[in-house]
């Protein structure tokens, strides 16, 4: 599927609920399936600074595809980082690049957020974005 | 008995709903709410009296000044100073803090001994490295400043041990005591463990080796009642923002003859007496602490909230915030995983905990969207957090407008935040 593909699917699979309780149920489950990173790389320099739980995330290329894996002691963290992992995971550097981001807005998440899970938000896209431009570089 | 649902008709901003539910504010130990009598003091001042005061010849600024005046010595008389000129108006605890550890860190690199000397009668001993005594349950305001000041003059910090339920180990303060500190600051109430220390006997051991004494009073003034001459502290700091009066201004309360040796901590009009371009002399107590235009508004609101506190039998009150306590422990203790961070016998108003395998952040998160407003994190205690292992605590924390109702509904969203994530 392309990242507006799954998109799609995301803002269709918020949009079900109209509590926010159950889109934090929701967030919760994805959060529970998250890709785990691997042992070696649950240390300081994958970590990612601005959330108030921390936040490690890794990333390789495969195939000329990326893939991320990532963890946090929160589960809801957990669970936005993993709804991110499911658009990018899996794209090339060039298509996560110029993804639109605009499916945040959407779904309504940043602004049900707290003002530190937000930053925290930005935070995990912007690194996910650093990972496509370093393998962009490479590829 | 007290009346809670007429208390609660004073502070508009509790009637209202947050994601649709009705709000439930327990983070009375981040800030209180404020009563309408407090704000309308403050609106009453900038609507009919707002003047700088201390320099005017006119009316208004004469009549500002006799309010300003008289809030302070209404602080005096709520925490018992013997002179209206022992309280320095502040922005707060924090500010009050960076005084104490600016100024008595200027003294004492000036080779003026701190060892309490004329206060209580132990040996002088001239010194210019500082040391000060902490307990390990400091909030970063009364950790930070004390631990730069050492740092800056090669000082050292010494750390008072406590237990695993939160209690201060005062042998191994005493111990610490005969390391011969300057300096002790403690908290009155611990923010995170709900810990009351035992100040009293602590400032006596203090004074016994020689030592002066800080009292961070942040979390005891709105529920204990301050006598700082029986305390016999040195110096004793608070935030109005805590008691139900307004932010941005606090206090400091110290003994006049420390006030007296102790330089200023920050320079400009109002805690000047004379200038000139060589030289200037200061101001006398207390304005030599209070450079520049003070928070006038805010301190009259000040005095209005200690008027409000004093309006109600304040040992009813202690009575209601106990059992707002002992109901939210019966409560939460019933869910599983459940863990109490703090469980002094002599504690006060809040109640820290965090439930095995569930991040605090997460379950504030969920709690927040059922209307329950507490507090997550390490509460500005980091070193108490890594003390117990811990990433974080919940804290739910009370003041006299809370009620059983609404502890049912915390430990009710608790229950269920917790099976959500678990
Ligand atoms: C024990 C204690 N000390 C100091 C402070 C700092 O108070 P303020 O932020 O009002 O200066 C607080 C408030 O969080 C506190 O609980």
């Amino acid at each position: 599927m392309t990242i507006k593909e799954i998109q799609d699917s995301i803002v269709e699979d918020f949009s079900m609920f109209d509590d926010w309780m159950d889109r934090y149920a929701m967030l919760i489950e994805m959060g529970k399936e998250c890709p785990i990173i691997d042992e070696q790389y649950r240390n300081d320099q994958y970590l990612i600074n601005g959330c108030q739980s921390r936040v490690w995330l890794h990333a390789e290329l495969r195939d000329g595809k990326v893939y991320f894996t990532a963890d946090s002691d929160a589960v809801i963290t957990k669970g936005i980082i993993n709804l991110l992992i499911k658009v990018f995971s899996g794209q090339t550097p060039e298509d996560i690049l110029s993804a639109d981001l605009s499916f945040l807005d959407e779904i309504g998440l940043k602004e049900h957020l707290s003002p530190t899970r937000s930053n925290g938000l930005v935070s995990m896209v912007k690194q996910m974005m650093l990972y496509a431009e370093a393998f962009k570089s490479i590829s | 008995m007290m009346d809670v649902n007429e208390i609660r008709r004073q502070f508009p901003v509790l009637d209202q709903q947050v994601y649709g539910k009705p709000l439930v504010y327990l983070d009375n130990a981040a800030t209180t709410q404020k009563p309408l009598c407090v704000i309308e003091r403050e609106r009453d001042y900038y609507l009919h009296e707002n003047c700088n005061i201390h320099r005017g010849v006119h009316y208004l600024s004469q009549m500002a000044t006799e309010a300003y005046e008289n809030a302070r010595r209404t602080v005096a008389r709520f925490v018992n100073a013997k002179e209206a000129h022992e309280i320095v108006f502040t922005r707060g605890t924090t500010e009050s803090l960076n005084l104490l550890a600016t100024s008595l860190g200027r003294l004492l690199a000036s080779g003026m001994s701190l060892r309490g000397a004329e206060l209580s009668g132990a040996t002088w001993q001239s010194t210019r490295r500082p040391k000060v005594l902490v307990t390990a349950m400091e909030h970063h305001s009364n950790l930070v400043p004390w631990q730069q000041m050492v740092q800056l003059y090669g000082g050292e910090l010494l750390v008072a041990p406590m237990d695993d339920n939160g209690v201060l180990d005062l042998q191994a303060y005493e111990n610490l005591l005969k390391q011969s500190p300057q300096i002790v600051a403690m908290a009155h109430v611990s923010n995170t463990l709900a810990t009351i220390n035992p100040v009293k006997e602590m400032i006596r051991l203090a004074h016994q080796y020689g030592a002066i004494t800080v009292v961070d009073g942040a979390q005891s003034m709105a529920h204990l009642s301050i006598d700082v001459q029986d305390l016999d502290c040195d110096f004793f700091v608070f935030s109005g923002h805590k008691m139900y009066a307004p932010m941005g201004i606090g206090g400091l309360y110290g003994k006049t003859a420390w006030l007296e040796k102790m330089p200023p901590y920050q320079f400009g009009g109002e805690m000047v007496e004379t200038v000139s371009f060589e030289k200037t002399t200061f101001n006398k107590l207390p304005f030599k602490f209070e450079a520049g235009t003070p928070n006038v508004g805010a301190a009259l609101g000040l005095e209005t909230a200690i008027k409000f506190i004093e309006s109600f039998d304040r040992k009813a009150v202690a009575e209601h915030e106990e059992a707002l306590v002992a109901a939210t422990i019966a409560g939460l203790s019933k869910i599983e995983g459940m863990r109490f961070i703090g469980q002094a016998p002599e504690r006060s108003g809040l109640v820290s905990f965090i439930i095995d395998g569930i991040h605090p952040y997460d379950l504030g998160t969920i709690i927040d969207k059922m209307g329950v407003a507490v507090r997550t994190g390490h509460h500005c205690a980091e070193p108490v957090m890594t003390r117990f292992g811990i990433p974080g605590t919940v804290r739910a924390s009370f003041a006299v407008y809370n009620t059983l109702e609404e502890v049912d509904i915390l430990v009710h969203a608790v229950n269920k935040a917790a099976n959500m994530l678990r």
